[in-house]
C-alpha cells in the first residue's frame, strides 16, 4: 500500500502529529502501532497533570490518550493497532522518494510506501541488567513501565515491601502506583546527593507516605531465589552496606529512547542520548525520516511530547509540498554540542535558515546538579545566555530565539554551563 | 533379571489398585521402574531419549520445575568441535561424537544452530607460538580442519576485533546452539515416547532392596532396577549415595554479559582467547537469539546454587571486552547471568558404570555437556547393555519438530502463510523478541509446558529482550496466569 506519511508509534507525539497533518491538509496519513490500543506510555499514567501546554486543560493518562486516539482519528488518519513495523524493506538514500516498510500485523505482512516518515517511538527505564545491577535474577525485579501495566491495565495486586530505585518525577509516581496495587514502599533509594523531583513531592512522601529518601545510596546486589528477598545498599559517603528486606525492586527512570528503528534505518545517532540526532525541523540525517517526542528527548511530560510531533507534522507537510529530487545541503545544518555536566541537547543540529526549535526552546540534561549560566557560542562568539538550574534527570530549558544568528558557514555551536 | 523388565509392573494386579488412587509419584513409586535417571539436564534428557528408543520403562526425577534448570540453562551455548579437549579423553571422544549427532539431531528437531566458525585469538607473540601447538592439539582430537591465519585475514573477517590481534587460529565448525530448545526436544520426544518425568522431585535418599534401588525423594519412593545418576552439580551427591567416593564437584562460576542486539553486526564468529592452564578464557560470541554474549569468568564458589553475578566479574568482563572489542562496549547491554560448571578434581567426565550394583554414574560434565549430550547417551547406554540392561528396539518416534526461536531463520511473525492461517501469529507479544501470542499459546498448550516466567522465557524468549519487560512484562504474565488469553 502507499501513504504520504507513515508515522510509527501511536503515543501523543505521533498521534499529535497525525492530527496536525490532517489540519495542513495531507491526506494519507497512516499511525501503526504495536500494542492492543494507541495512547502510548499515558493509556497506564493514572496520575493526572497531562494535557497542560498543548490541550490547555488537566486531565489523567487514560483520559488524554483516548482524547488523542479520537482526534486522531476525527482528524482523518487511518490508526493501525497490533501493527509493527519489522524492517526497512528498502534502504533509505539521500534521494527523496518513497521508502518501503514491512509491518506485521495479525491480519499478514505488507509492505508499506511511505513519502515521508515519522519515528515517534517513545523511551523507556534502562531494566535493572541494563544498569549492571548484580545479584541473583528472581521475580519481583520491575520497571515503572512494566509495574504501571500490571497494576493499570491488568488490575494486578503488589503485597510486600518495594523499594525503589530512583529519586525523580516518575520515581514517585512509581511510589504512588506500589501503594495503590497494595505494596508497602520502603525507601526511595538514590545515588544522586538529593532526590531530582519537586520539593513537594519530597516532602509529601516523607510527610503523607512516610517513606523517606535514601540519598548518596547504591543498589549493588539484589537477592532472592524464586522472589526478591533483600536489596544490598551501599551508602556512598561511608561506603557502609546494609540489606533491606523486601520483594519488589522497580528501577525507574534511567531512559533510553526506543531507537531500533532509527538505528536499523541507518540514522545517525546521537551517542549521549541515544536518540537519533535531528535538526530544528525535526528531520533525522536521512532524507525524510522525521523524529519526534521522547524518542528525541526521552523523558520529557506527555504534553511536550506531543508539541514536539505537532512541530515534526508541520515540517513534514512542507516537505512533501516541496519539488521531488530536491535535496538538503549539508552545509546548512549546523551541530550543536554540549560541554560538561551537560549531557545532550535536542535537537541537536540547526537548520539554517531555519525554524526555532519545538515550543521555540532546546532541552537539556545535566549530569551534575548546579546552578549555571548556559551559554551558546559559535567559533567563540556569544549567541546567547540564560541561567538555568540543573537537576539530573530534569529537564533543562533554553531558549531558541539565538538560532536565526547562527551561521551556516561556521562551526558547531557550543552549549556550555559557567 | 532385566530379561522380563521390558513389561511395567504398573500392569500387576498387586501394584495398579495401589497406583489407581495414588499421586503420580506415589503412582510411579508402587511400579518398579526399569531404569531411573536423576537429573534433568541436557544430559539425563539426552539419556532419556536415547532410552526411548527401547521397549523399558523408564523415569526422570528432577529437584527443578523444568527440565534443564542447572549448569543447562546458563552456559555459553557453543558446540564445541572438541579442537582443544584434552587428547585421549573420554571427554575429547564424546564431544567429538556429540556434535555430530546433535548437528544431525538439531537439524531435524529445529533446534537454532548456526555454524558461524571460531577464531581463536593471539594477543601477545607467546600466544601467536602457542597456536601450532593447539593446531596439533586439535589434530589429535581428530579436528582436521583448524587452520593459521595472518594478522590481515583475522581483520579482514573481523574488522571491529580491537587493536593488537597478530593472528589467529581458525576452527571453522565450531557453532553456536540453542541451549534451551536443545534439553526441550529431548524432554519432548522421551515424554512422548512414554518416558515419565517427575519434576519438583528431590533424591533424598537410595537404598538397596532385593536387587531394587529404592530411591527416597521428596515425593515419596522411586523404586527401579538400572539408577542412572546425570545429577550434574548434585552428582557427587548421589554417587555417595551410592557408595561412591572418587570425585567432589567444585562448582566453577561463570558470569556473563548479553549484548543488545544490534550489536550483532559486530562479530561474525566466535572470538576465543588462548586459553591458560586455569581457564579458558572470556570469549566473544554470536547468539542464536541475534545477540553477543561476552563471558565467561571461572570462579571456584562453594555454594552449588550460587548463580549470582557480581560486581567484580562484570568489571572485569567489561574490561576484556574492551580490550577484544571496544564498540562492543558502546552497546546497551540486555542480560546478565551466571551459570555454575560441574567441574571436578579430575581432568575428564566422571562415567562409571557398576554392573553388579546396576547403577551409572555420569558425573563431572563440566563445561561441554551440551555438545556431548547424545554421544555421553549413546556411550551411557552401550555401557549399560554391556553390564547386562535389556535394550530391545522398539519403532523410533524421531525427534519432534520444536518451535523455532532462533534469530536466523524464519520466525512466526515473518511467516505470512502462518499467520494468514492463524492470525495469532501475527500478534506480537513480546516486542523486542518478537514472539508473538500464537507462541506463547503454543508453549502453554504443549506437550511440556513451562512452569514459570523463566519457562516460558526459555520456551519462547518472551522478555527476554532489551525491555526486559517494561513493553511486554505485564501482558506476558497475565497470559502465564491464564492461558485462556493467549487463544
Amino acid at each position: 500500500m502507499k501513504t504520504d506519511v507513515l508515522i510509527v508509534g501511536g503515543g501523543p507525539a505521533g498521534l499529535a502529529a497525525a492530527i496536525e497533518l490532517g489540519r495542513l491538509g495531507v491526506r494519507d496519513v497512516l499511525v501503526v502501532d504495536r500494542e492492543r490500543e494507541a495512547g502510548g506510555v499515558p493509556r497506564h499514567s493514572a496520575h493526572t497533570g497531562f494535557g497542560l501546554r498543548d490541550l490547555r486543560r488537566v486531565m489523567d493518562g487514560p483520559a488524554y490518550a483516548r482524547h488523542y486516539r479520537q482526534a486522531a482519528s476525527r482528524a482523518g488518519a487511518v490508526i493501525r493497532t497490533q501493527t509493527t513495523l519489522t524492517d526497512w524493506a528498502s534502504g533509505w538514500s539521500s534521494e527523496s522518494g518513497p521508502v518501503e516498510a514491512t509491518l506485521a500485523s495479525p491480519a499478514g505482512i505488507e509492505t508499506v510506501h511511505a513519502s515521508a516518515v515519522l519515528l515517534a517511538t517513545g523511551c523507556r527505564e534502562r531494566p535493572r541488567t541494563a544498569r549492571l545491577v548484580p545479584g541473583s535474577r528472581p521475580a519481583g525485579v520491575l520497571t515503572t513501565g512494566e509495574l504501571q501495566q500490571r497494576v493499570y491495565l491488568h488490575g494486578q495486586r503488589l503485597t510486600g515491601r518495594a523499594v525503589i530505585v530512583g529519586a525523580e518525577h516518575v520515581s514517585f509516581s512509581a511510589m504512588l502506583t506500589l501503594a495503590h496495587a497494595g505494596a508497602d514502599v520502603v525507601a526511595l533509594v538514590t545515588e544522586e546527593q538529593r532526590h531530582q523531583s519537586l520539593a513537594a513531592f519530597g516532602l509529601g512522601a516523607r510527610l503523607v507516605w512516610r517513606v523517606p529518601v535514601w540519598t548518596e545510596t547504591a543498589v549493588t546486589e539484589i537477592l532472592g531465589s524464586e522472589q526478591v528477598t533483600a536489596v544490598r545498599l551501599r551508602d556512598r559517603r561511608t561506603g557502609a552496606h546494609r540489606i533491606v528486606p523486601c520483594e519488589h525492586v522497580v528501577f525507574t527512570a534511567d531512559w533510553i529512547p526506543d531507537y531500533e528503528q532509527a538505528r536499523l534505518a541507518g540514522a545517525m545517532i546521537d551517542p549521549n542520548s541515544r536518540g537519533p540526532v535531528v535538526d530544528t525541523t525535526l528531520q533525522t540525517s536521512l532524507h525524510g525520516l522525521f523524529a519526534a517526542g521522547n524518542l528525541v528527548h526521552a523523558a520529557e511530560t506527555a504534553d511536550v511530547a506531543a508539541l514536539s510531533g505537532r512541530h515534526a507534522a508541520t515540517h513534514i507537510a512542507q516537505f512533501l509540498s516541496a519539488p521531488v529530487g530536491v535535496t538538503p545541503d549539508p552545509a546548512r545544518t549546523v551541530p550543536i554540542t554540549v560541554g560538561p555536566p551537560l549531557r545532550w541537547i535536542s535537537p541537536s543540529a540547526i537548520r539554517v535558515p531555519g525554524p526555532l526549535p519545538p515550543r521555540g526552546r532546546f532541552v537539556l540534561r545535566s549530569s551534575a546538579f548546579s546552578n549555571s549560566q548556559l551559554e551558546v557560542r559559535q567559533d567563540g562568539r556569544l549567541l546567547h545566555r540564560e541561567r538555568g538550574r540543573l537537576v539530573p534527570g530534569r529537564s533543562i530549558q533554553l531558549a531558541g530565539a539565538w538560532v536565526n544568528e547562527v551561521n551556516p558557514a561556521s562551526g558547531p555551536v557550543q552549549v556550555d554551563a559557567g | 533379571m532385566t530379561g522380563s523388565s521390558t513389561a511395567s509392573a504398573a500392569t500387576t494386579p498387586s501394584s495398579a489398585s495401589a497406583a489407581a488412587t495414588a499421586s503420580a509419584a506415589a503412582a510411579a513409586s508402587a511400579a518398579t521402574i526399569d531404569v531411573l535417571i536423576i537429573g534433568a539436564g541436557v544430559v539425563g534428557t539426552a539419556l532419556a531419549r536415547t532410552l526411548a528408543q527401547y521397549e523399558l520403562s523408564c523415569t526422570v526425577a528432577d529437584a527443578g520445575n523444568d527440565v534443564g534448570t542447572g549448569t543447562t540453562k546458563a552456559n555459553t551455548a557453543i558446540l564445541h568441535t572438541g579442537f582443544d579437549a584434552v587428547p585421549g579423553t573420554l571427554e575429547s571422544r564424546l564431544v567429538r561424537r556429540g556434535a555430530e549427532l546433535l548437528r544431525r539431531y538439531a537439524e531435524q528437531a529445529g533446534i537454532p544452530l548456526e555454524r558461524t566458525g571460531a577464531l581463536l585469538i593471539a594477543w601477545t607473540a607467546e600466544q601467536e607460538a602457542q597456536l601450532a601447538e593447539i593446531e596439533d592439539k586439535a589434530r589429535k582430537n581428530g579436528y582436521l580442519a583448524a587452520r593459521q591465519i595472518a594478522a590481515d585475514e583475522l581483520y579482514a573477517r573481523e574488522p571491529r576485533l580491537g587493536r593488537g590481534g597478530l593472528g589467529a587460529l581458525e576452527i571453522p565448525d565450531e557453532s553456536i546452539i540453542c541451549p534451551w530448545t536443545t534439553p526441550l526436544a529431548y524432554a519432548v520426544e522421551a515424554i512422548q515416547a512414554g518416558v515419565r518425568l517427575e519434576l519438583r522431585t528431590r533424591v533424598l535418599g537410595v537404598a538397596a532392596a532385593d536387587g531394587v534401588h529404592e530411591v527416597q525423594t521428596s515425593k515419596g519412593v522411586l523404586r527401579c532396577r538400572w539408577l542412572v545418576n546425570a545429577a550434574g552439580l548434585e552428582s557427587d551427591h548421589i554417587d555417595a549415595m551410592l557408595g561412591g567416593a572418587s570425585f567432589t564437584i567444585q562448582p566453577r562460576r561463570g558470569e556473563l554479559i548479553v549484548f543488545d542486539k544490534l550489536a550483532r553486526p559486530l562479530v561474525n564468529s566466535i572470538l576465543l582467547p588462548v586459553p591458560t592452564p586455569q581457564t579458558k578464557g572470556v570469549l566473544v560470541a554470536p547468539t542464536v537469539y541475534g545477540n553477543v554474549l561476552l563471558g565467561p569468568t571461572a570462579q571456584d564458589v562453594p555454594d552449588r546454587s550460587d548463580t549470582a553475578t557480581t560486581a567484580a566479574g562484570l568489571s572485569s568482563l567489561l574490561a576484556a571486552g574492551r580490550r577484544i572489542m571496544p564498540e562492543l562496549l558502546d552497546e546497551e547491554v540486555t542480560a546478565i547471568y551466571a551459570g555454575l560448571r560441574a567441574a571436578t578434581e579430575h581432568r575428564d567426565y566422571q562415567i562409571r558404570i557398576d554392573a553388579d550394583r546396576q547403577y551409572a554414574c555420569v558425573g563431572g560434565i563440566r563445561s561441554t555437556g551440551l555438545t556431548a549430550s547424545l554421544g555421553i547417551a549413546e556411550y551411557v547406554v552401550e555401557r549399560l547393555a554391556d553390564a547386562g540392561l535389556t535394550l530391545k528396539e522398539r519403532t523410533p518416534t524421531g525427534p519432534p519438530l520444536m518451535p523455532y526461536i532462533g534469530q536466523a531463520g524464519m520466525r512466526p511473525y515473518q511467516d505470512q502463510g502462518r499467520i494468514f492461517a492463524d492470525p495469532a501469529y501475527g500478534d506480537i507479544v513480546c516486542h523486542c523478541e518478537r514472539v508473538t501470542r500464537g507462541e506463547v499459546r503454543d508453549a502453554l498448550a504443549g506437550p511440556l509446558p513451562p512452569a514459570d516466567l523463566d519457562g516460558l522465557r526459555r520456551r519462547t524468549r518472551a522478555t527476554n529482550g532489551r525491555c526486559q519487560g517494561f513493553y511486554c512484562g505485564a501482558e506476558v504474565a497475565s497470559l502465564l496466569a491464564d492461558p485462556a488469553g493467549a487463544r
